[in-house]
């Protein structure tokens, strides 16, 4: 039924910007938000960052990198996540999952990358990395494998602005040929580079033994912070889906729905999985450093809290979910979900951070920072609509439908 | 004059000649040392000794030109409050308490053997010269701010309210000055004999002399020793307890009063980039063995639907020959009973029956892959 709402841009017809443009609630919202932004920003650079956020010499990396940048990047994993399943393991009944998922990942990362200038003392100076690369750290791995993997992930999701554009630009249906079949190369590419920063995030952490609290501190950190973004895109997929089925409905196709239910049931198992699994090597890892005297402090009661609130209680909804079939319970789930991968970055990079300090020396993100962190997630929600609308995303192009890829 | 001034003095006197042959050492590239800083120089912090004044302080922003502060250097009651170093301020003394008794220790940078901020730095801008400062380029400073997440010591501040060239700033151990054959300006104006500036490995010859000789007087520790991996300026703590007889002769027990004095004694007596090393490392295998990993795995995806298919269609032959064989079977009996006219025509029946059958599977199969 929904299908023959979904209006198809043509030669003519190239942009349909009109659900971005009317006065709806919600747009109002978001161009407030987006003028409130420009304003920060334009004092953020005239100004300094001092001028805006609340950061200072002990506190060097606070919310834009806290949230921004760790939980940016980690919230975008659906993308690898979800094209390793479709192609590589095969269940090609996550295939209409792929493109959102792709979709989402690769405005994650562009506008983590633009979130990132916000905080440079010298943001037009980021290729430096490359001229003068310091190879002992961690911080270049980071930027090396970003760099690579958004260029990878604009390639895969270039196959959507291309199907749009090609019945004005007919030579695009070339490249988008070339693009569909480098698909396998491109997915393993890309969970390679994957795997590597999104641990290196953790790593990251590993050169300041004596901030970071011990129970947060661990050698594996690498690890932990792999295995937590696993869980993060399969959660990101099943969240970002049920926003979607709020606002975009009437842009989905039939094969979209008829497959969303089957991929909020499997992602959630896989979810369920992931996250036992990150339980339990987190716990052993607390036994293994000896940590059990400092489960006794408030900074104890905190990590038990992160762990059995927002670790274990997904991952048991998940599993009662997904085993009852109960797509609402998954979507709860989800939500609980991606909140303990959000605390859990929010501990290591601030709440965790500096607890030696007295806490006269705390930090709390100012208003500036906070506007920008908002202006940059309604960027990309915004960003997102706007290719939903036009882009054949949520549907199948009906001069590509069939295709095998 | 006393050893101590001699040495002092020997110290400084050595510094014009040994930049001299540094400089040639690396040119030739021969004449390795190891370990590489014990003939660099370095400062021994003895704080029992430091008296507070705060000429450290204004030598400092006088030497390097920094801004001057609000408050006068003759104030000495901000030494109460706990300051750390800054953009503008590379060095300060701050008062503390250990076991009851008041104490004045020196905060700057500790020119690391193996510097935090160097391994961190993903733009190459801190270097670890010969003579043991620990330098910062900021020419190519992306202002990331990660080598001050690194610095187990606090130290290097930023310039926030820069707008357009904000960098990071911290003490240089005066390497200008050394350049020139002088101490450090706060070493120079230091009026107590605090700060001792000569070659490292003659510096730990001292601190242990200094234990040795004074019993009571300090804790057998000489903080930076090995700290870190070792930095070029070193700590010395004094030892207080209520009875003024005990001595902390064990090191470990040092901890103690090292707490009090605002050092840490747990960084662990590696550089602290080596705890990036391990993940590091780890780059070239997954870069490695990932593709080979995924490759595999779809290799196998591909293998398992290409079996499944032909499976299927050898599913599919064997009961298409099934019923021909029945069907060929039924029409030699329909023509040994009816004769050849209908079996013709029962033939002919069959063959289209097929043919929409076969139409309509195909057409189902295609739905089903879309």
């Amino acid at each position: 039924m929904s299908q023959h709402t979904i209006v198809i841009p043509t030669k003519d017809k190239l942009f349909n910007l009109e659900p971005l443009l009317t006065r709806t609630p919600g747009n109002i919202l978001t161009w407030i938000i987006l003028a409130v932004g420009l304003v920060v920003t334009v004092i953020r650079f005239t100004m300094g960052i001092g001028s805006v956020a609340n950061l200072d010499d002990n506190w060097p990396w606070g919310l834009w990198i806290g949230f921004d940048l760790l939980c940016g990047v980690c919230l975008a994993a659906g993308g690898y996540f979800t094209t390793v399943a479709c192609y590589v393991m095969g269940m090609k009944h996550f295939h209409s999952a792929v493109r959102p998922a792709v979709t989402t990942a690769f405005l994650g990362y562009a506008f983590v990358v633009v979130a990132l200038l916000y905080d440079l003392g010298h943001p037009w100076r980021l290729p430096y990395m490359f001229f003068f690369p310091g190879t002992t750290s961690v911080l270049f791995e980071v930027g090396l494998c970003v760099a690579t993997y958004v260029t990878v992930l604009f390639i895969e999701f270039s196959v959507a602005p291309m199907e749009w554009l090609s019945c004005k630009f007919p030579w695009l249906l070339k490249y988008r040929k070339l693009v569909i079949r480098a698909t396998i190369l491109l997915t393993i590419f890309g969970v390679t580079l994957s795997t590597l920063h999104q641990s290196s995030l953790g790593s990251l952490y590993l050169i300041a033994p004596e901030k970071l609290h011990p129970l947060w501190y661990s050698p594996f950190m690498p690890m932990f912070f792999f295995v937590s973004s696993m869980a993060a895109g399969a959660s990101m997929v099943i969240f970002e889906g049920m926003f979607a089925h709020k606002g975009v409905h009437d842009y989905m196709d039939e094969t979209h729905l008829r497959e969303a239910d089957c991929v909020v049931l499997s992602f959630a198992k896989a979810g369920s999985f992931i996250l036992f699994a990150y339980f339990m090597l987190k716990f052993i890892d607390m036994l293994v450093q000896a940590n059990i005297p400092y489960l006794f402090s408030g900074y104890g009661a905190w990590w038990l809290l992160e762990m059995f609130g927002f670790v274990l209680l997904p991952a048991l909804l998940y599993a009662k979910g997904s085993r009852d079939g109960n797509v609402k319970l998954c979507r709860i789930a989800s939500v609980n979900a991606v909140a303990g991968i959000v605390l859990n970055r929010f501990n290591v990079s601030m709440i965790a951070f500096n607890y030696q300090l007295p806490p006269s020396d705390g930090y709390f993100p100012s208003i500036g920072e906070i506007c920008i962190s908002v202006f940059v997630v309604t960027l990309i929600v915004t960003a997102y609509r706007f290719i939903v609308y036009n882009m054949p995303v949520l549907y199948e192009h009906p001069d590509f439908k069939g295709e095998e890829h | 004059m006393n050893r101590r001034k001699f040495l002092t003095i020997l110290g400084s006197a050595g510094v014009a000649s040994t930049l001299g042959t540094a400089a040639t050492a690396t040119k030739a590239e021969a004449g390795h040392v190891f370990p590489y800083y014990d003939e660099s120089y370095g400062v021994l912090h003895d704080t029992t000794r430091c008296i507070g004044c705060r000429r450290c302080e204004e030598a400092c922003q006088k030497v390097n030109d920094l801004p001057k502060p609000d408050k006068s250097f003759d104030d000495l009651s901000v030494t109460a409050t706990r300051r750390r170093t800054s953009a503008d301020a590379w060095t300060v003394v701050n008062k503390y308490e250990v076991d009851g008794k008041p104490f004045f220790r020196k905060l700057q940078c500790f020119h690391c053997n193996d510097p935090a901020c160097a391994s961190a730095c993903f733009a190459k801008c801190f270097r670890k010269l010969p003579n043991g400062a620990v330098v910062y380029e900021g020419s190519q400073c992306v202002g990331c701010r990660y080598c001050m997440i690194a610095c187990p010591f606090y130290v290097p501040g930023f310039e926030y309210d820069e707008a357009l060239d904000p960098l990071v700033q911290k003490c240089t151990f005066c390497e200008p000055r050394l350049q020139e054959g002088k101490l450090p300006g706060c070493v120079e104006a230091c009026p107590m004999d605090a700060l001792t500036f000569g070659r490292r490995s003659d510096l730990i010859r001292i601190a242990r002399a200094r234990i040795s000789e004074n019993p009571g007087k300090y804790v057998n520790y000489i903080y930076g020793e090995h700290d870190a991996g070792g930095t070029a300026w070193m700590v010395l703590a004094p030892a207080v307890d209520g009875k003024g007889a005990k001595v902390e002769q064990n090191p470990i027990d040092a901890g103690h009063t090292m707490k009090q004095l605002g050092l840490n004694t747990h960084l662990g007596t590696q550089p602290m980039g080596e705890l990036t090393y391990g993940a590091l490392g780890a780059v070239p295998m997954i870069v490695a063995f990932w593709p080979v990993l995924f490759g595999g795995a779809y290799a196998i995806t591909k293998r398992r639907e290409a079996m499944a298919k032909q499976a299927q269609d050898a599913a599919v032959n064997e009961a298409r020959q099934d019923v021909a064989v029945a069907v060929d079977a039924a029409v030699r009996k329909l023509e040994e009973t009816e004769g050849p006219g209908a079996a013709d025509r029962a033939r002919r029946a069959m063959t289209e029956a097929l043919k929409a059958r076969e139409a309509e599977t195909a057409h189902a199969r295609h739905g089903e892959e879309n």
